[in-house]
């Protein structure tokens, strides 16, 4: 009985820990990552569509960046066939960057949202930013199409 | 007293049990030579406790009342609230292992159901069934299960075969004390006046007569004047130690073992020379007379009414404070409980060494010292002189009570003393000694004679540490500072060890204890030859042989002589 | 019996997560009501749980000492083990939950014929260690998903956890660690014949469920996959209180996400209670002065005693015997 207050104390803590994330959160608006596709060269395409469906794309980027890259260092091939069929030139500069020129809106939004450190910017990236219609992807950079 | 089976069989056990069947489908076999006596309707009666009837444990029926099992229930719940040690320890073991094989018990009998754990299912398994909704609902998926006459049977069997040592504890992550749970369990079994006659005995000695022999004050006197005449004849000095005296400065209570029976009575010896020597201002008492405490091992209402008379003497005599002498669970009782019982002792001072000056302020609201601290404390300040070849015939280990090592952390201080006053001192290995001590086997009321096969399996892993440091550097000596440990000791190292004597502490503190300068004894506190004697002795005796086959080669030359002048 | 039962609970539990998700689409419930609960449970369990330890009485002072006790001033006192004040109970407190100090303590009993050996056993101290840390690591890990923006020092211990480069997404080494420690822990309670023994159904439960709950988030980041920021706005949405539409999101995290909250529903009732159990036990947080300051026990209560009076009516004519001196002051209560 004489220790009343320390148990209060102990039972504060044990609250507080689970109150914690609430009240850090608490009365602040809701918060998305803030993701923009608004560049000129997503803006400029008829139908606003990834190499792959969105959800995939969200979920798997990496992996699908991942294999790139080894298909290219390793094999020297540089053709993805998407499951639409279609085939894109595996590069993160020209193919992901040439629509998503807006790295800092687009990758880092997310990235540091969900605080998922990223190492591609320490050789890619160097997007034309005085000139993005010189990555804009058009129908030439479009290799090769299975079927029409 | 029980036979105990040979040394061979004793050891023929496995501490990897036989696991094939599930423990709660195990049915308890009682076995001759492993349990106590019950107890005698009068001892119950005469301290009021509930159900006193005839039995036995090898009865089937053990006469309990109509509604026994509302009664533990209620029992349980009652002790549930009170004590959060209870309650807790109930609720929070994972069943890591870790206390598995640290019980003398398990490491002596192989026996699963004395892992501490295990032994504390016991009576967690009734917990979950009757106090958690997991247990009502799932029952023995979850480990819970009803209670019965058989489990109450198998608490009483294992619940003492626990020496409340506090081992496991020391061990378990939690800190969860199967000393608690035993406790808990036997109180409960006390409300079924299911106790044993080696406790309850004492008991009801203790609360009439002060002690738990069941000395009259008349033949203490007697006792203690025998004794001092030992003394005298040792040492010469003729002791008269006062006894309910009032006004003396200090109360000295012991406990009753020491006046009582060999080896105790040696130590006993030992602590009046030392008081003798120093001109203490001290008495004895023959209402407080026990030091020890059975009634811890009933429970805690028993134990607060025994322990009530030492602040009553102290208080009546008018004494400034109190010296306890050697003893085990006496010591977790006044280090730990005393005070919270009958305290405050708001009557008496701090204790202050009246040789030294040396104020015992960790003593300073319980008032009650420990006799080795206030014999360190005089080492310490080179208030004793010492002739330590005087403890030289003998070669010494230190045995750590478990409730002074784990109850209190008395381990430096008796140590201290041991250096300084003998030349042989090991220290047996270092996992069985302070924290880590293993018990007598005997501890928390189970040194009776029918149960002597438990007391020399659960003193085994003790006496085989002993037996190390005997066959390593010939130690023959087993000091401790426990009453029960000097009363068991002896048959458990007859048994184990023989030729290791047992030895309290201050017996070897008045060997070695140098009265003045014409202290010139020849004999040890049990009155056998001292080495400087026995070296005086055999020198002598080589001196007259020398001298004697002298004279008969003289005599012989003479007698060759003689003959010759005849020829 | 007490092994698979708990095993087959725990591949149900996540089945009925992956079905009802996946087939049923209940991706509210799961989602949303459900972690809502779990919580709510969790909180009250706890609070319950220690309200109730919290209201038995601590009668006594009765700490487990494992060091030399203070006494005189010359003698070296075990502050940590045998603490005396507040400030070595709180560190003795401190190295017991953080690095189970007395697990450390363990050592292992062989008889070999008529002798017995002790050696050293530090495993089960590694193997614990090794679970709950590296679940304290992956919990404040999963912080992130909760904060936004993300502390640095999470970016920071991510990056320590990661900093192998294995693989992507980084390898988290807590991952591989606490299913080390897991399998570990119930690897030794099925070999070991002595704990197996004493192991109850409910002591392997925890063990899978945990252990589902890690390799349910393990393949959710390895293998399946989720939309991390889509699982971060519904986290979000949760802790504000403007739920977000969880349906977008993938089967594994719904299996991950209900195990977690049935381990949050079982847990205070259960013996995982261990957690806070640990910082209220009497043999530990108490410091081993009571013989210094009194320790005061709230239910007290006056017992019946032999007193010196009748003591001395009883043998006051043997005492007389002996010599003994008689207290002229004392007045039976019994004449």
């Amino acid at each position: 009985m004489t220790k009343k207050w320390t148990i209060g104390i102990f039972i504060v803590i044990v609250i507080g820990i689970f109150a914690v994330p609430f009240l850090v959160n608490a009365g602040q608006p809701e918060r998305d990552p803030e993701v923009s596709y608004d560049t000129p060269q997503i803006n400029a395409m008829e139908v606003k569509q990834c190499i792959e469906p969105t959800e995939y794309m969200k979920e798997s980027h990496m992996v699908l960046l991942d294999e790139w890259r080894n298909s290219v260092v390793r094999d020297g091939n540089y053709e993805y066939r998407s499951q639409s069929g279609q085939i894109y030139e595996m590069s993160l500069d020209e193919t992901c960057l040439g629509c998503h020129s807006n790295q800092a809106d687009f990758c880092d939004k997310c990235h540091e949202y969900s605080s998922v450190e990223l190492y591609c910017w320490q050789c890619h990236g160097n997007v034309d930013t005085e000139n993005p219609e010189a990555t804009i992807i058009t129908d030439d950079d479009v290799l090769f199409t299975e079927k029409a | 007293m029980a036979k105990v089976p040979p040394e061979k069989e004793l050891v023929s056990y496995s501490l990897k049990p036989d696991t094939t069947a599930e423990w709660m489908d195990t049915p308890t076999e009682f076995r001759e030579g492993m349990f106590c006596h019950a107890a005698k309707p009068k001892d119950i009666e005469t301290v009021d406790f509930p159900n006193p009837h005839k039995w036995s444990p090898t009865d089937e029926d053990w006469g309990l009342p109509e509604n026994w099992k509302e009664i533990i229930l209620d029992g349980m719940k009652d002790r549930l609230d009170k004590y959060r040690s209870f309650r807790l320890f109930m609720d929070v073991c994972v069943r890591c292992g870790a206390c598995a094989d640290k019980c003398h018990f398990f490491m002596g009998t192989g026996d699963p159901k004395n892992m501490p754990v295990l032994r504390a299912e016991l009576l967690r398994s009734i917990y979950r069934r009757y106090f958690t909704t997991s247990g009502k609902l799932f029952g023995k998926l979850v480990g819970a299960r009803d209670l019965t006459e058989d489990v109450l049977k198998e608490w009483w069997y294992y619940f003492f075969q626990c020496t409340e040592c506090r081992r496991c504890s020391a061990f378990c992550p939690y800190g969860i004390d199967q000393a608690e749970i035993t406790i808990m369990g036997r109180e409960l079994i006390n409300l079924l006046g299911l106790n044993t006659e080696w406790i309850s005995g004492p008991v009801a000695n203790c609360y009439m007569k002060g002690n738990h022999v069941g000395l009259e004050p008349q033949t203490i006197v007697s006792n203690i004047e025998f004794l001092m005449e030992d003394l005298e004849d040792i040492t010469g000095k003729h002791i008269e130690p006062s006894f309910n005296r009032k006004g003396a400065e200090i109360l000295f209570v012991v406990p009753s073992g020491d006046y009582y029976a060999d080896p105790g009575i040696y130590t006993f010896m030992g602590y009046l020379l030392l008081f003798d020597h120093l001109g203490l201002d001290y008495t004895l008492s023959t209402y407080a007379s026990e030091g020890g405490n059975f009634g811890f091992f009933t429970s805690n209402e028993m134990a607060k009414r025994l322990n009530a008379k030492i602040y009553a003497e102290a208080k009546r005599l008018g004494v400034k404070w109190i010296i306890g002498g050697e003893c085990g669970h006496m010591w977790r009782v006044m280090n730990q409980y005393m005070d919270t019982w009958n305290g405050p002792a708001d009557f008496l001072e701090v204790p202050k060494s009246p040789i030294t000056g040396t104020v015992f302020e960790n003593a300073a609201s319980t008032k009650m010292i420990h006799i080795t601290e206030f014999t360190a404390d005089l080492i310490y300040h080179n208030k004793l002189k010492f002739d330590k070849s005087r403890n030289d015939h003998l070669v010494v280990t230190y045995h750590d009570s478990c409730n002074t090592a784990r109850a209190m952390g008395l381990l430096e201080e008796p140590r201290y003393i041991l250096k300084n006053i003998c030349n042989n001192f090991y220290e047996m290995p270092e996992e069985t000694i302070r924290e880590k001590t293993l018990c007598c086997g005997s501890g928390s009321g189970l040194n009776a004679g029918e149960d002597m096969e438990l007391r020399m399996r659960g003193g085994f892993p003790r006496a085989e540490a002993v037996r190390e440091v005997r066959d390593k550097y010939g130690v023959n000596t087993l000091t401790n500072i426990c009453a029960i440990d000097r009363a068991s000791f002896p048959a458990l190292m007859d048994y184990w060890v023989p030729g290791v004597r047992v030895a309290g502490v201050h017996e070897l503190v008045a060997n070695a204890l140098i009265l003045d300068e014409n202290d010139d004894r020849q004999l040890d506190m049990r009155m056998e030859e001292l080495p400087s004697a026995v070296a005086k002795r055999k020198a002598e005796e080589a001196a007259r042989a020398a001298a004697e086959a002298e004279a008969a080669r003289v005599a012989e030359a003479d007698g060759e002589a003689k003959e010759g002048d005849a020829e | 019996m007490k092994v698979v039962g708990p095993l087959i609970v725990v591949v149900l539990l996540a089945a009925l997560a992956w079905c009802c998700t996946e087939y049923l689409h209940w991706y509210a419930l799961f989602g949303i009501v459900i972690p809502y609960v779990a919580v709510v449970l969790l909180i009250v369990g706890l609070v319950v749980r220690i309200v109730r330890w919290a209201r038995s009485a601590v009668p006594f002072r009765i700490p487990t000492t494992c060091g030399q006790q203070k006494s005189l001033p010359w003698i070296k006192q075990a502050k940590l083990d045998n603490p005396s004040s507040k400030a070595g109970v709180f560190g003795r407190m401190v190295l017991e939950v953080l690095t189970f100090r007395s697990l450390f303590r363990n050592n292992k009993v062989e008889k070999r014929d008529s002798k017995l050996g002790y050696t050293s056993a530090k495993w089960l101290f590694l193997g614990a260690l090794l679970f709950h840390w590296s679940m304290l690591i992956i919990v404040i890990r999963h912080l992130r998903l909760a904060l936004e923006p993300v502390p640095d020092f999470l970016v920071v211990l991510e990056q320590a956890d990661g900093f192998l480069q294995v693989g992507l997404p980084l390898l988290y080494i807590s991952d591989v660690l606490i299913v080390v420690g897991l399998v570990f822990l119930l690897a030794r309670r099925l070999t070991i014949k002595k704990v197996r023994y004493i192991s109850l159904s409910v002591d392997f439960f925890p063990l899978f469920l945990l252990l589902g709950i890690a390799i349910s988030g393990i393949v959710m980041r390895y293998a399946f996959r989720v939309d991390i920021a889509g699982v971060k706005e519904v986290v979000l949405g949760l802790l504000t209180f403007h739920p977000v539409s969880p349906d977008q999101l993938s089967t594994i995290l719904f299996v991950h996400l209900f195990l977690v909250c049935v381990l949050m529903v079982y847990f205070p009732w259960s013996k995982l209670m261990h957690a806070p159990g640990i910082f209220m036990s009497p043999t530990r947080n108490l410091a081993n002065n009571s013989r210094e300051v009194r320790h005061v026990n709230p239910w007290n209560y006056p017992v019946k005693v032999h007193t010196y009076a009748e003591y001395q009516e009883e043998y006051g004519e043997k005492m007389k015997s002996v010599g003994l001196p008689l207290d002229p002051e004392v007045v039976s209560t019994n004449g």
